[in-house]
């Protein structure tokens, strides 16, 4: 087997969840962890003679999600009946767009090892309602909530371009960045705004000669680490199976899976596909949409830098690490606060590593993001530069960090309140530095015999400085002086 | 004896009640009376709401009485097809599926008319979903012609059209989908609408083909058909279909009905009457002739795919059909069958004891035409029909005022008659068939009767958003002629 090599091979669709006030077609709010059928209207439950009205918002965050996603916006689009009978479905049609959607041909751009992108090519994204939830806690009954039915859904359609869990996992996470930073989803995985059904497909090279494995769907996978590892467990079952079985794609059809998260594996749900008959056709109830030029332009101009572009940027221009840059852009409103803080004249490295830091654990431990810690750009720059003039230390910026975001208070006040300013009077300095000399003759020994352990000793003068000042001597100045004792060659 | 306020039309009954000559609760008793009287015969009412309309009209009595303004059909009893909804009383639709369904809300025709202060007396009697030309689909009740009552009353709007024939209300409002409101119109002699699609709003009427069906009124002349149509027309935010009034033309559909169309030109297509029968053609060729006596030009005008209406029509509205009764399910409303098995037998067999035959066909052919592989040869063909229908009628518009032709092949016929054979039941639907194919508006008045006295109507179309005119046309005729006068023999 040793002349075997596979590539994998993956395509998604996945559904987004948009945080329009109300359902796609009637005025119920959208709700999560309501008490169930509490937010309902005889539109949403298709009662009889009821007819859908289009919630515009829903259509425009679709068209800026589609646009986000580098797709065409086709200027004449319809909506379609997808028929199936499930109970979540009261009327057993979903209203969905099939052979016209509102967007196609697009790409996401997502970060793969070493600051490299990778670009995944987009089918098409279209609009369409959910459907309701099914619970089966009830012995011989089903129960159904009927709450999310209608909540405006974008489905987004990849080429099978992604070739690892790790790609497919980092497209979900860019997305999610991406709907947030335009404002159009929550994107919160939890809450099940975001799920993701990836198709997954092995091209095996053996003895020269290419086999396709059959494809497997799993279906609804809301967390990014389920997202991952099933795709990951799915590819060894496939190499397993076509090493046992032989088992390619002409010899068995597109098969279901489902993912048990405990036992992390997926769990076959239909081992024949029967094919899915929707009975498409246009939808006589709503009118086609002709999206113009003037729209268009209008949606065109909500679009804002989006988070990769961002992300390149932080690193080209401030010099951020890769990895700092994708912390701090994970957020838009985190991202756009550092970047007003470095305006400010702040160090771009200095403001990452308070946001990050101090600042990501402290929103942490109050469950917000770091932008709502409520600091602002000029403080926070402010705070940077008393760090890099030396007017305070790094650890007392943090102190006065988690102070700024208590009490809002500016942050050159705060230091002088707690007496956190670093003393520069170097005579002050000097004479703690010939005390610390005095009583350290084994450290003065070791820096006079340079070499290795020179250095070390030299910083176990300076700590030595720094613990007779109470943290209040400027290390800056302790170095200086204590460079001019012992110079160095 | 035929109470004689029962004689009045709408807008008569309405300026007397108005101006306090007549009580709205003596024109409602009346009504009410008849219905007792008659409804045992006929079977034109599902239900009726007695006291909800008394009640009614006590309040606009005394509304007038006061001296407070009131609305255009004040104190008028009106009756509204079955598949209305209505948040009183139940909403059948003529079906054992929706037998029990009560609606929480109320359709817009009703807002409207309960805004114009008219008094709801019952709900009629129609084939079940409005699926058929007789009245005999319904799942419900047989309705009688109120002409003859061994002979079905047409449908789908059966009971509105005998209602409104046997003066059982003042006025009705059908829905016409493929004819639902013109054919029963001409087998009950009394005027029916079909405005232009998207003139009134859908909402609340229980869909049969969403891109089709259209509310419209049923009255004794064409005047009340205008008033109808002024209290129920208008944009509505929640019918998306339902076009705004800037496109729509918004008028007084009543101030100049009396005002006869200058010049008129009427389109004929040749053989227009070819199949029908020897009175009905008779009456048609009288009808053309009393405009020609009025000065009108008759065109000949071509109609080249006219004859593939019925089968685009079949195709189109069955497939709209069968995705807008999916709905009806067992689970969320409606009937659910006892002790299934598994959520797919509330499905299967809710629907098998709750639907009618006639409508399981209709699901059955549209599910088939919209089935992956069948699609484009039937849905997508159909759908290209549809737009050389409309085309044909653009190009006779081009040069026609209206056209003319008849609504049935045939009068009214025994109940029993066609039932065995549906196929010869859907070729009845020839003449009106394509009106709703191309959305236009279309009138059926009565002009004439055959040999055994049975009504016949004159068909009238003209272009979309055009019910000023065709309102005005037909009123030339009725100026004319007093066929819309004249009495059923259950009356007498
Ligand atoms: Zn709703």
């Amino acid at each position: 087997m040793s002349d075997l090599t596979y590539k994998v091979i993956v395509g998604l669709e996945i559904h987004v969840q948009l945080k329009t006030n109300t359902k796609i077609f009637c005025g119920c709010e959208l709700a999560f962890g309501a008490e169930p059928n509490t937010h309902v209207c005889p539109v949403c439950i298709g009662m009889p003679g009821v007819m859908p009205v289009m919630n515009k918002k829903a259509y425009e965050y679709s068209v800026l999600a589609a646009l986000a996603l580098n797709c065409n916006i086709p200027a004449f689009t319809k909506w379609d009946r997808k028929s199936y009978y499930y109970p979540d479905l009261p009327k057993n049609y979903q209203i969905s767009q099939y052979d016209l959607p509102m967007s196609e041909n697009g790409f996401i751009d997502i970060p793969i090892e070493g600051g490299e992108t990778k670009r995944i090519r987009i089918i098409r994204a279209h609009l369409e309602e959910d459907a309701g939830k099914n619970t089966h806690t009830l012995g011989n009954f089903s129960a159904i909530d009927l709450n999310r039915t209608g909540t405006p859904l974008l489905e987004i359609v990849t080429e099978p371009d992604l070739s690892s869990g790790t790609e497919v996992r980092a497209l979900a996470i860019e997305l999610q960045r991406i709907v947030r930073y335009i404002g159009v989803s929550h994107a919160d995985m939890q809450k099940g705004h975001m799920r993701f059904e990836p198709n997954v497909n092995l091209h095996i090279t053996k003895d020269g000669k290419v086999y396709e494995t059959p494809i497997s769907e799993i279906k609804n996978l809301n967390s990014f680490r389920a997202l991952e590892r099933s795709v990951n467990y799915e590819v060894r079952r496939q190499l397993d199976d076509f090493m046992e079985s032989g088992r390619t794609m002409e010899m068995g059809n597109k098969k279901t899976f489902g993912w048990d998260d405990v036992n992390e594996r997926t769990v076959l749900q239909r081992e024949k596909e029967e094919a899915h008959d929707y009975r498409y056709f246009p939808e006589p109830d709503l009118v086609p949409i002709e999206i113009d030029d003037d729209w268009l332009t209008e949606i065109r101009s909500r679009l804002c830098e989006l988070p990769l572009e961002k992300q390149k940027r932080f690193v080209d221009e401030y010099k951020l690490s890769d990895y700092d840059a994708g912390v701090i852009t994970a957020e838009k409103s985190t991202a756009d606060l550092f970047d007003d803080a470095v305006k400010a004249g702040g160090t771009p490295k200095r403001i990452c590593n308070l946001l990050t830091q101090v600042g990501g654990k402290l929103a942490n431990e109050a469950g917000c993001s770091i932008a709502e810690l409520g600091l602002d750009a000029e403080s926070l720059a402010k705070l940077a530069k008393m760090v890099d003039s030396s007017e305070i230390s790094a650890t007392a910026s943090m102190t006065i960090f988690e102070e700024m975001v208590k009490t809002q208070k500016d942050p050159e006040a705060i230091a002088k309140e707690k007496n956190l300013i670093q003393s520069s009077d170097s005579g002050e300095i000097e004479a703690m530095v010939d005390e610390v000399i005095a009583a350290n003759q084994k450290a003065v020994d070791e820096v006079t015999a340079g070499g290795k352990k020179s250095k070390k000793a030299m910083g176990f003068l300076l700590g030595q400085v720094m613990q007779k000042s109470k943290g209040q001597a400027n290390p800056k100045i302790i170095s200086e002086i204590l460079n001019e004792k012992f110079p160095q060659d | 004896m035929l109470n004689e306020l029962l004689n009045f039309t709408c807008k008569q009954l309405r300026d007397k009640i108005a101006g306090g000559s007549v009580k709205s609760v003596d024109a409602t008793g009346a009504v009410l009376d008849q219905i007792e009287k008659l409804d045992p015969d006929i079977g034109a009412y599902i239900s009726t709401c007695r006291e909800q309309a008394l009640e009614t009209a006590r309040s606009i009595d005394k509304k007038i009485a006061n001296g407070e303004p009131v609305g255009a059909l004040a104190g008028v009893p009106i009756a509204v097809k079955d598949n209305m909804c209505t948040s009183f009383g139940a909403t059948t639709c003529a079906s054992k599926i929706l037998q029990n369904f009560k609606s929480p809300y109320d359709a817009y025709v009703i807002d409207k008319l309960t805004g114009a202060d008219a008094v709801i007396v019952g709900k009629c009697n129609m084939d079940e979903f409005a699926m058929g030309s007789s009245t005999e689909n319904s799942g419900i009740q047989q309705t009688a012609n109120p002409w003859d009552i061994t002979r079905v009353p047409g449908g789908s709007s059966g009971g509105s059209t005998a209602a409104v024939a046997a003066r059982m209300c003042f006025g009705a409002l059908g829905s016409d989908t493929g004819g639902s409101i013109r054919q029963p119109a001409s087998f009950c002699g009394v005027v029916g609408l079909k405005p232009t699609y998207g003139r009134v709003s859908r909402f609340g009427l229980v869909a049969y083909g969403s891109s089709l069906d259209q509310i419209g009124p049923v009255t004794r002349d064409v005047a009340d058909s205008a008033l109808l149509l002024n209290v129920i027309s208008g944009r509505d935010e929640r019918d998306s279909t339902c076009v705004s009034k800037d496109i729509a033309g918004d008028c007084d559909y009543l101030a100049e009905i009396d005002k006869p169309v200058d010049g008129l030109r009427i389109g004929i297509v040749s053989e227009f009457n070819k199949g029908a029968d020897a009175d009905v053609q008779k009456a048609i060729v009288a009808a053309i002739d009393v405009y020609k006596q009025l000065g009108a030009e008759i065109i000949e005008i071509e109609m080249p795919h006219f004859e593939y209406a019925i089968a685009a029509y079949y195709v189109i509205a069955t497939a709209e059909a069968s995705s807008n009764l999916a709905r009806y399910d067992g689970v969320h409303f409606g009937h659910r069958t006892s002790a299934p098995k598994d959520y797919v037998e509330v499905y299967s067999k809710s629907r098998a004891e709750g639907f009618g035959s006639e409508v399981k066909r209709r699901i059955m052919l549209g599910t088939f035409v919209l089935s992956s592989g069948y699609y484009d040869a039937y849905y997508l063909r159909a759908l290209k029909v549809r737009n050389l229908i409309r085309g044909d009628f653009t190009n006779a518009f081009a040069k026609t005022d209206c056209i003319m032709m008849p609504v049935s092949p045939t009068t009214a016929f025994k109940k029993g008659e066609k039932t065995a054979d549906p196929l010869q039941m859907y070729l009845a639907d020839v003449y009106t068939i394509a009106a709703n194919l191309a959305g236009i508006p279309g009138i059926s008045i009565p002009c004439g009767f055959d040999a055994s006295d049975l009504p016949i109507g004159l068909q009238i179309l003209s272009d979309v958003f055009t019910e000023d005119k065709l309102l005005r046309i037909a009123r030339m005729f009725e100026a004319k002629t007093d066929f819309h006068t004249k009495t059923p023999t259950v009356i007498a």
